[in-house]
């Protein structure tokens, strides 16, 4: 029995149940305001959309006697209705933290010695606008790499794209959703994309593989997932740690890590051969049945038990219970899904199954996404620049993204200087040395380069190595670009200011755009304010500008996104025009056309295979210094099968560091002895153990799984970053 | 008089301390303390685990000790629907409200008094719920009068198995857990 608690305060002595333990704890909008300020008395609200994730929830500030008091989900918004998760709530916090980036930096010293001098914007701006001009003069502008992560990045690229730049990548592809997006692409010719389009308050029945609702707060989806839950929907889940997915799950399998495919193979073994799948769907609308058909034979329960350690007889019985609700069932394609280095070949029998079961489109498992009309903005013309994308030389990986690029790829190119030298990095919104695995090698690359520029909100590790860092006022601080996300239903969602930034912070759009002016590109922004830009799109859709700004967001109307609503089924994007079982494209390039299982590399003895996810109160890195999230979980533990803990002489509590396959040595770090997780396996919540000084509320809390996963295998068909393959053993402090 | 309480669906409750931000930022609760909490209670041996999960809080008894204790009247049951209030301008900090609370559900706020969860009562008397309810993502918190038999609360503590916590005390808590 374990019970926790996060209130610093006390512990609690009496329990309900028998055993002890501890608990861990933890419609006025005013018209056309800009934002409250100091004078302003009384309460007001102000609507914007969140940042503290990317799902980008319709929020309403509000602010009392010219203080941000708190936020509330904005019921006219599809994507919070009007509910916000903890982050979301906790988002008052970035505004507050004392150790927010106040003022541009430039530096002073050798790079990573952390010695600044305070600049003006004028400043710091001129003097990232004279090297950029250096390097592009000396190297080309294919020398000059972006890494952005969210829509906040959207102006920075537009002024880089003008200035001839083409290498972007961001985290969201190779280290994140890449996999899946590939894999779907290939199978259906669309991608599953973000907000994850599964109907989850419909289904009957679903599996989720990995995947840990409502520790991953996605805030519709765990909205759907208690919805659900309450339906009484079977909920299949299948994780190595017993997650709380697991604990709200019928079926719990505790699968050895790295052998879904296994797993996912056996499932599709039974669907075929106990002949459970739509037969009319299949007909109709799938290619390469029969080969599929012919290629599953050997991959019976009994094969997939003795690699995955779950029985035949479950494996047989969730499967046909998908079956039996089909099409209202479907597996989760997961969202972080870098795992082993052969993601999509696992990704493609997940996208198998679901076509199996003839669910696409189909209540209760996928909808069809819809997104409202909103023309862009007039600009002119990028200039033409004719050269290749630095990331993905001769088209190594030939499934890559173009949009969101490889970020490992533009890395080492620049350790390298294949197939062409990268000599500036400018870096929005990520914290790359806590997101790329292998931290020496981005140090590496950071090293080589002339100029590095970061724009971030707080000093993370990667603003520690920055020579200019610019900073940016936080997302209740700006204004940005709009949020067009494809969903349920159409709709569009403004951010805008909720309250002014408390120090010499700027917009990002107003830092891309003086940026282009120092560069000589001011004709790439005809216009001088964001909201003549904001004002412009949405009056070219026939909305109301005034109305948007009113209510946040301005819903469309309802369209077919379900076969059951009167949707059409078609595959216009797929080389054969259906759904590939077999995929054409695959088979084109030289890989398996049908998905292939690889058995992971075993831990050596004593080592422990190292997973990591997320903890609901926190995002990634980035949320590290609010006051308010710090104040819910403050450092990460690791947890360990509590018989293997006693092995080591381990008691709950007790610091230890950790030791991987290549001898990098982790901060020390809490253990958690429990026994919610296989013995072979350890877990820790991702983003802790920051080394920035700075951070002074997370500096060396916890320690960094990122710092721990040397080891990264690249997926052969897209260049995505397998992560779970790295492992550790412990050493007591 | 009404009879406020709190229902909480255990079954739908994922842990995710969104009632514990919405509390911080609604009641201006100061750093290093929260009102409310997360207790995860995990019975067995993995992979054959149960687990019940719920968001805790100061319950508001009927029977509350914490009243009883108070030296000086600042602990008192309020007229809005029995809702445990603390009169900080009567407390002296003494802590014995927190001694005899079996929950643990009062600290001392740095200003020097002994503060709690409040049901959110500025919120209750103009007919909203309170921080925690109207947030949380799943839907799993229920909040009304259990005098009235009609209330979402009463049909949920008739129609659903329900705990509550420490009973064996005496206490009477009116924060009840659907199992």
């Amino acid at each position: 029995m374990e019970k926790f608690t996060r209130r610093k305060f006390l512990e609690i002595s009496g329990a309900t149940f028998a055993g002890s333990g501890l608990i861990v704890g933890g419609r006025k909008i005013i018209e056309n305001s800009l934002y409250a300020t100091d004078k302003t008395k009384g309460i007001v609200k102000i609507p914007s959309y969140c940042s503290i994730c990317f799902w980008k929830c319709g929020l309403i500030g509000y602010v009392k006697d010219g203080k941000l008091w708190k936020l509330e989900g904005n019921p006219l918004d599809p994507l919070s209705k009007g509910r916000l998760c903890p982050r979301g709530n906790g988002g008052v916090g970035q505004h507050y933290d004392p150790d927010r980036l106040q003022a541009p930096l430039i530096r002073v010293s050798q790079r990573g010695e952390e010695q600044w001098k305070v600049a003006t914007w004028d400043e710091a701006l001129n003097h990232s606008a004279k090297k950029l001009m250096e390097i592009k003069e000396k190297y080309g502008p294919q020398s000059i790499a972006v890494f952005s992560h969210g829509p906040g990045g959207a102006f920075l690229k537009h002024t880089l794209r003008a200035f001839g730049v083409k290498n972007f990548a961001a985290p969201s592809f190779a280290q994140c959703r890449g996999p899946r997006e590939v894999a779907f692409e290939l199978t259906y010719g669309e991608i599953i994309g973000s907000p994850e389009r599964t109907d989850i308050k419909n289904s009957k029945c679903f599996a989720l593989i990995g995947s840990h609702l409502g520790e991953n707060m996605h805030n519709s989806q765990v909205q759907e997932f208690a919805e659900a839950i309450a339906n009484g929907a079977t909920i299949i889940v299948v994780d190595p740690r017993f997650s709380i997915a697991a604990s709200k799950a019928k079926y719990y399998l505790p699968i050895k890590p790295g052998t879904d495919t296994a797993l996912l193979l056996a499932w599709i073994n039974v669907l075929i051969t106990e002949n459970l799948y739509d037969k009319e769907f299949v007909e109709k609308y799938t290619y390469g049945f029969n080969q599929l058909r012919e290629y599953i034979q050997p991959f019976t329960p009994e094969w997939a038990f003795v690699e995955t350690g779950i029985e035949p007889e479950l494996i047989r019985e969730t499967i046909r219970k998908l079956a039996i609700h089909k099409p209202a069932s479907f597996v989760h394609p997961g969202r972080h899904v870098n795992w082993y280095g052969n993601d999509v070949q696992r990704l493609r029998a997940v996208a198998i199954i679901n076509a199996l079961l003839g669910n696409w489109n189909h209540k209760g498992a996928f909808f069809k996404p819809v997104k409202m009309d909103i023309p862009k903005y007039p600009y002119p013309p990028f200039p033409d620049v004719n050269y290749d994308v630095v990331y993905n030389p001769d088209s190594k990986y030939p499934f890559a993204g173009e949009e969101e690029g490889l970020t490992q790829g533009i890395r080492s190119a620049t350790i390298t200087g294949e197939p062409y030298p990268i000599k500036a990095w400018i870096v929005y919104g990520t914290n790359l040395i806590q997101t790329l695995p292998n931290q020496n090698e981005t140090i590496e690359a950071i090293k080589k380069l002339d100029f590095l520029m970061v724009i971030d909100v707080i000093p993370t590790e990667i603003t520690m190595w920055a020579d200019v860092v610019l900073p940016e006022a936080i997302y209740l601080e700006r204004f940005d670009e709009l949020n067009i996300s494809p969903f349920r239903e159409p709709f569009v969602g403004i951010r805008q200011p909720v309250v002014p930034p408390p120090h010499d912070q700027r917009e990002g759009w107003w830092i891309a755009r003086e940026l282009a002016v120092k560069l000589g590109l001011e004709s790439y922004y005809p216009w001088k304010h964001i909201e003549e830009y904001l004002r412009f799109r949405i009056e070219s859709a026939g909305l109301s500008y005034e109305q948007l700004k009113k209510d946040g967001v301005i819903v469309g109307k309802q369209q077919p996104i379900f076969v059951e609503d009167g949707l059409q089924l078609e595959f216009p994007f797929t080389p054969t025009q259906k759904i590939e079982l077999y995929s054409t494209q695959l088979a084109e390039k030289g890989f398996s056309p049908l998905p292939t299982y690889e058995r992971p590399p075993e831990p050596p003895p004593g080592y422990f295979r190292l997973l990591f996810g997320r903890v609901p109160v926190h995002t990634f890195s980035m949320t590290q210094s609010n006051p308010i999230l710090m104040d819910m979980v403050n450092e990460n533990e690791v947890w360990i099968n509590s018989d293997i803990g006693k092995n080591y002489g381990l008691n709950n509590g007790d610091f230890v560091v950790l030791v991987n396959q290549d001898g990098v040595r982790s901060n020390k770090i809490k253990v958690r002895l429990t026994q919610r997780i296989r013995p072979d396996c350890v877990y820790m919540y991702h983003g802790f153990g920051h080394t920035s000084k700075k951070l002074k509320r997370a500096y060396l809390k916890g320690a960094s799984d990122t710092q721990l996963i040397t080891r990264y295998d690249i997926d052969p068909i897209m260049g995505g970053t397998g992560m779970n393959n790295n492992f550790v053993t412990f050493e007591k402090v | 008089m009404a009879r406020y309480a709190m229902v909480i669906d255990t079954v739908k409750c994922v842990g995710c301390m969104d009632c514990v931000v919405a509390c911080k930022t609604e009641n201006n609760v100061p750093e290093g303390f929260n009102r409310d909490w997360i207790a995860y209670e995990t019975i067995g041996k993995y992979p054959n685990l149960h687990m019940e999960i719920r968001s805790e809080r100061c319950n508001h008894c009927d029977n509350p000790p914490c009243v009883y204790t108070c030296p000086t009247g600042a602990s008192h049951i309020s007229d809005i629907g029995g809702i445990v209030l603390v009169d900080y301008d009567k407390c002296i900090g003494c802590k014995a409200c927190i001694a005899a609370c079996p929950y643990d559900a009062r600290f001392i706020h740095p200003d020097g008094y002994a503060t709690k969860c409040t049901f959110c009562e500025h919120r209750v008397v103009q007919g909203l719920d309170p921080a925690c309810v109207s947030t949380c993502p799943t839907h799993c918190m229920y909040f009304g009068d259990l005098e009235d038999p009609n209330s979402e609360v009463s049909k949920l503590l008739q129609s659903r198995k329900y705990h509550v916590l420490n009973p064996e005390t005496g206490t009477k808590p009116q924060v009840y857990y659907l199992i």
